[in-house]
């Protein structure tokens, strides 16, 4: 993405065309889906399939123009990215997200915390790790006892609350 | 009734110990995500949606403003003692603020920006009080084609008018509204975008969209930077206090920003930071010390920050009387009201003055605390600065994350949390703006609504969307918003607009 940054400024920008593929790709989509409903126009003329046909439409004329500006090389530059730190947060988020119902809250997302921690710099994950679960249980505390919130429970929150 | 009276009957509402309690943790919230760098008053506002839905409603709002006022407060601390604005309306507090600070003159620097933002909070505050009735005289004969013409014109405003691309804005713009398709159509009750799966059914959830968009994609931009130098918080030196020259020298600024800020928060035209521009132009220009200018003139702290704070209060014009959101927080507030089955609007005020009365008047009383928790106790905020990034990124990642399970824990929810992230972190890249999309979700379904009924009124006749005077105006100026800035952009001259970028808050 941030490859071209040093090349001329008149070339075709790759990153600009995946995203004009990719608005054109929404917009073929949102056109085949209100192919698909009925379109019950009654007095207004105007159906479900209405309002989706014109925002597809408009993504298309979008994904051409930003097409074309892509071959004028006409996108701004890129701040240079840092890719690790960037992935170490979406991992951080993807294990929440697998964790969440099996270990619960607290372990699933002190990981989340730990890995953010790690993608700014804190690199002691056998520290923060702890340091996460520990914060994190006592937000669980307090929104899931105090505030009513329903977040998932686990072995570590039935064990300190075995009503949960 | 008059203004007056509601007012008071609403100061009424208010003084209630709890909704006192409501206004103070919105208050001391908001000044401390304003001091934040990373996190501004949409996003907490965003956060808390899922928290606040079992509290009471009148209380959660006055807390909602409240956040709204204390993040223009809490972003000029940032602005002036680390120069890493906290939050967009206070970018060019930095410009004079930050220089001011370094000659030692933090302590005024401060002052001046909570004096002004207490006066501009105050005045605003009354000035939305008196106006706000007047203007639901004006849109009780608003139908559907005249509100449908209002969104066009703020959905054109908020992505084309302003910024460096239109192309971007209206690429945000539109993915908005394809999402804004998700779901069960309103009208007849068919399933659209949906793919077969039922989470989908009910739409997008507007929160989890904001909290990804604007907490995760602008986690995951600030970790991919390359460069993370550690900030250096210029330290208060001398008194807080304003000698009688800075005294002299401010309350005209002051007035100034307050004037310029109002209108433009009022209008739909995307944030507080547009007027902080405009004043900081004319401050420069009316000045009797433009050698200090670029080298901490104290005028040009005092202008913006009360234009900010003006325009937080102008905002909420349009929001409480016309439903209408022009900015990303309160684009993120109507989603509030509509969380306790709220629609803001003139018919709010009928069926809900005590509310609605009792918001305004908190606001007086929330714009008083803040002036007491920015002045007496700024030593306090000066430390939540040096809290370090690793630590409150990931605090803020967890309680992003708190906000979409406690809403609805489910994998997909998390999912899409996630996918969103992502979105937000590629179009942070890219220069995308992250207003539109937020706002195209927001108002998306409503504007079909009404476009829907406009048409179903005339028997499915367009020109009706013209006809009525009022709508045909709305349409014009929303086309002039489209069409002029295109032409100031391909003359080259578009560096103004990109100047007025409007941000996230």
């Amino acid at each position: 993405m941030s490859g071209n940054r040093h090349e001329p400024q008149r070339r075709r920008d790759m990153a600009a065309l995946a995203i004009a593929a990719g608005l054109l790709v929404a917009g073929a989509v949102m056109l085949w889906d209100s192919a698909r409903l009925a379109d019950l126009g009654g007095y207004s003329g105007v159906g479900p399939a209405s309002v989706p046909r014109v925002v597809g439409f408009a993504l298309i004329g979008l994904a051409v123009w930003t097409a074309i500006e892509a071959l004028r090389g006409d996108f701004p530059q890129r701040p240079a990215q840092n890719i690790p730190p960037v992935l170490w947060i979406v991992a951080g988020l993807a294990l929440q997200l697998v964790l969440l119902h099996l270990t619960g809250f607290s372990i699933a997302t002190g990981i989340l915390f730990a890995f953010t921690a790690r993608a700014f710099g804190k690199r002691n994950l056998a520290m923060t790790i702890p340091i996460g679960i520990v914060f994190a249980f006592a937000v669980w505390a307090v929104f899931s006892q105090l505030l009513m919130l329903h977040l998932p429970a686990g072995p570590l929150e039935h064990l300190v609350f075995p009503r949960g | 009734m008059s203004a007056f009276d509601f007012l008071l009957q609403g100061l009424g509402t208010a003084a209630d110990p709890m909704m006192l309690l409501y206004a103070l943790i919105g208050v001391t919230l908001g000044t401390a995500v304003g001091v934040l760098p990373g996190i501004g008053p949409a996003l907490t506002v965003a956060l808390l949606l899922p928290v606040t839905y079992r509290l009471d409603p009148a209380g959660s709002l006055i807390m909602f403003a409240g956040i709204y006022y204390g993040g223009m407060y809490g972003g000029s601390t940032t602005s002036i003692l680390l120069n890493t604005p906290g939050e967009s309306a206070s970018i060019i507090t930095a410009l004079e603020g930050n220089k001011m600070a370094r000659k030692g003159r933090g302590g005024p620097a401060l002052a001046t920006a909570a004096i002004g933002s207490f006066i501009a909070g105050l005045i605003a505050t009354l000035l939305l009080a008196f106006l706000a009735p007047w203007i639901v005289k004006v849109a009780l004969v608003f139908g559907p084609r005249e509100y449908f013409a209002l969104m066009v014109l703020a959905f054109v405003t908020v992505s084309a008018a302003f910024g460096d691309s239109a192309l971007r804005g209206l690429t945000s713009l539109f993915l908005g509204l394809a999402l804004a398709c998700v779901g069960i159509d309103q009208l007849t009750g068919q399933a659209r975008l949906s793919f077969g799966v039922p989470e989908l059914l009910d739409g997008i959830e507007v929160t989890t969209m904001a909290v990804a968009m604007f907490a995760l994609g602008e986690a995951l931009f600030i970790a991919g930077q390359r460069d993370q130098a550690e900030d250096e918080v210029t330290a208060v030196k001398g008194s807080v206090w304003m000698s009688r020259r800075d005294w002299a020298r401010s309350w005209k600024p002051w007035l100034r920003g307050t004037v310029i800020g109002f209108p433009i928060g009022a209008m739909p035209a995307g944030g507080a930071e547009i007027g902080t521009f405009l004043s900081y132009a004319t401050e420069k220009r009316l000045t009797r010390h433009p050698e200090e200018f670029g080298d901490g003139a104290i005028e040009g702290v005092a202008g913006p920050e009360a234009a900010n704070n003006a325009s937080a209060a102008g905002t909420l014009v349009p929001l409480l009387t016309l439903g209408l959101p022009t900015s990303a927080t309160a684009a993120i507030m109507l989603a509030g009201f509509q969380q306790f089955g709220l629609q803001p609007g003139p018919l709010l005020f009928a069926t809900n003055p005590t509310l609605v009365w009792g918001l305004i008047a908190s606001l007086l009383i929330a714009n008083a605390m803040l002036l007491v928790l920015n002045l007496p106790l700024i030593g306090l905020w000066v430390k939540l600065l040096t809290v370090p990034k690793p630590w409150l990124y990931a605090g803020i990642l967890l309680f992003a994350t708190l906000g979409t399970i406690g809403a609805n824990p489910s994998s997909f929810e998390l999912g899409m949390l996630l996918g969103f992230g992502v979105l937000g972190y590629v179009m942070r890249l890219f220069g995308y703006p992250i207003a539109p999309i937020v706002v195209g979700l927001i108002l998306g379904p409503m504007a079909e609504q009404q476009l829907r009924r406009a048409l179903a009124i005339s028997q499915g006749d367009w020109t009706t969307l013209v006809q009525s005077p009022i709508a045909a105006t709305l349409l014009a100026i929303a086309a002039l918003a489209l069409i002029v800035p295109l032409i100031l952009r391909a003359r080259g001259k578009g560096e103004m607009l990109s100047q007025l970028a409007g941000e996230e808050d």
